[in-house]
């Protein structure tokens, strides 16, 4: 089980999709699955990045990738400010150009790219980001 | 992530290679934002030697469709953009906003 703590800077999520296709490649996943698993990481990370540590400096974040029973586990853990998953509108995808929101396309595609997305808030222990794919 | 700026007569065409990412959406949005800057607001964006690209990305790609195309005067299209990375785009209901093209010929040609 891989496990791997990133400083929460942008120049690493460059190693993070490294990491993560590392472990799913090691796993069996095709190709096209491990771009949707990186997408996903890179999304989920980039949030962490952008809110859960914004205005911190120095602060970090682990990633724990875990294979059971076809299923590829990617924990993600800060100790930055919780996110309320609730407040994230989904976008809406048919507006125009115009009234086309960017906010949320990251957590709306990770919906999308993996099978269950989790998250448990926790200022005390920390946040937890749990996303599974299952291999097809 | 590399990326070159090439000017025809009637569009700019911009070539993104690599990875695009949080990282490097910031330059990604500077090249784009500076054909605009110059009054060239119709785009090709060459996305044959792009491997990757997040949100940030998507995000630039919109921000500069919109002003683009404000006022009627112009727009940014797409050119051969890889197999997943027209499926994330598809995922994240792009493809609507924006016309896509096999190759630079025909995306330059169509301006």
């Amino acid at each position: 089980m891989p496990s791997a703590t990133f400083p929460a800077r942008f120049e690493f999520l460059d190693e993070l999709r490294k990491f993560v296709a590392e472990f799913a490649r090691e796993n069996g996943f095709a190709e096209k699955e491990i771009y949707s698993l990186q997408l996903a990481a890179d999304e989920a990370a980039s949030n962490i990045i952008e809110h859960a540590y914004a205005d911190v400096s120095n602060a970090e974040f682990d990633v724990t990738c875990d294979m059971r029973g076809g299923a590829l586990t990617i924990v993600m853990r800060d100790s930055g400010k919780s996110f309320d998953a609730s407040k994230v509108k989904q976008p809406d995808l048919k507006a125009n150009l115009g009234r086309r929101q960017v906010g949320g396309l990251g957590v709306y595609l990770m919906r999308k790219l993996m099978d269950e997305v989790h998250y448990e808030p926790n200022a005390k222990t920390g946040n937890v980001l749990t996303m599974i794919k299952r291999r097809e | 992530m590399e990326i070159t700026t090439q000017e025809f007569k009637h569009c700019d065409l911009v070539k993104v290679t690599g990875r695009v990412d949080s990282a490097t959406a910031p330059e990604f949005s500077k090249a784009l934002e500076k054909s605009n800057g110059n009054s060239r607001f119709n785009i090709a964006v060459d996305m044959s030697e792009l491997e990757y690209m997040s949100s940030a990305g998507f995000r630039a790609l919109l921000a500069t469709q919109r002003n683009c195309k404000r006022y009627n005067r112009g727009e940014l299209v797409l050119v051969a953009a890889p197999e997943r990375i027209k499926e994330a785009l598809e995922l994240a209901g792009f493809t609507e906003l924006f016309k896509t093209f096999d190759d630079v010929v025909a995306a330059v040609g169509s301006f």
